[in-house]
């Protein structure tokens, strides 16, 4: 942890910023996107999801022990999905 | 005597490290805290790529205004609570006991509109097992499959719950530092168990935030479906 203190300034903007995401999401949801929904949610999601990281967290000013774990987190969830994924999605390829 | 007597434990070189420590002890935990949620959202994502119209048909039919409503909420959460850790570290005893209320306040906020939530998916008969109508589904045009939405409709609950479980969790672990800002022992060199608390909090508002889109957003809704 480093020593000096974030401006709670920066807090509210980025409150702000995660309101808006929100309701971008949600208003988004109204067009017809057809099978883009669950994409277009998930983009909005990965950026709120870092604002909150990097800001809330304070990952931005943390050691590098704490990125550590956390891409350790994130690396080994893109290998549960990614493995997984890999056998579902090419099942229908080869038809044994 | 001095504010830092005692403050660093002796197998530690300095407050830094034992901070970075305590931090990095919250972190590891919650990389272990995605793999759990990741199976969940994993297996969704397997069946949700599968039955692709079933899940849109069955996320269409969940109360989008109360899962936005409910985001917004979580995320005033959040912002209550690093203002938590700001007070802590700023020397602000007052400022500190008037956010973890307010996020405490939040997080049950979030379950009054849950249970209002569950209540409105009994009535419209969304419940697998206990009140749910096959036929109503079978009969949309065009048709969804019954199982297929039940199958959804059992992530939705399983998803839901165990992020719920991880904020009754949260709440107690808010109402210790209730107790020990009362005391007196939350200080500005004293400040790492709100910000590891504060960690784990933004942890399950993140899982939320993907909770919204992937349950509540999967499909289009009308405007019609704003209602409580």
């Amino acid at each position: 942890m480093s020593e000096q203190l974030t401006p709670t300034k920066t807090y509210y903007s980025v409150f702000a910023a995660l309101v808006a995401l929100t309701l971008l999401t949600v208003g988004v949801s109204f067009f017809e996107l057809g099978n883009w929904h669950t994409t277009v949610g998930i983009l909005i999601g990965v950026v709120k999801a870092s604002l909150v990281a990097l800001f809330f967290m304070h990952l931005l000013h943390s050691s590098k022990l704490s990125w550590l774990a956390a891409l350790a987190g994130l690396f080994w969830l893109v290998i549960l999905m990614g493995l997984t994924l890999s056998d579902y999605l090419t099942r229908q390829v080869l038809d044994f | 005597m001095s504010t830092n007597r005692g403050l660093v434990a002796h197998h530690f070189e300095d407050i830094e490290q034992q901070r970075d420590v305590e931090a990095f002890g919250m972190w590891m935990f919650l990389a272990t805290e995605i793999l759990i949620f990741g199976a969940v959202f994993t297996a969704y994502t397997v069946y949700r790529l599968r039955y692709a119209a079933d899940f849109e048909a069955a996320s269409s039919k969940l109360n989008v205004l109360i899962g936005s409503i409910n985001t917004i909420v979580l995320l005033t959460s959040s912002l209550t609570m690093v203002l938590a850790v700001h007070a802590t570290r700023a020397g602000r005893p007052k400022m500190l006991m008037i956010c973890l209320l307010l996020t405490i306040f939040f997080g049950l906020t979030f379950f009054g509109f849950k249970a209002v939530e569950y209540y409105e998916d009994y009535e419209e008969a969304l419940v697998p097992g206990l009140r749910f109508d096959p036929g109503e589904w079978a009969e949309r045009s065009p048709p969804a499959n019954a199982g297929h939405v039940q199958l959804m409709l059992v992530f939705y609950y399983i998803m839901t719950g165990l992020h719920a479980v991880h904020m009754i969790v949260g709440i107690g672990l808010l109402t210790w530092l209730v107790y020990r800002a009362r005391r007196g022992t939350l200080t500005p060199a004293r400040y790492m168990a709100v910000e590891v608390v504060g960690l784990y909090w933004h942890f399950v508002d993140i899982v939320w935030i993907f909770l919204l889109p992937l349950l509540y957003l999967a499909g289009t809704h009308r405007a019609s479906d704003l209602h409580f």
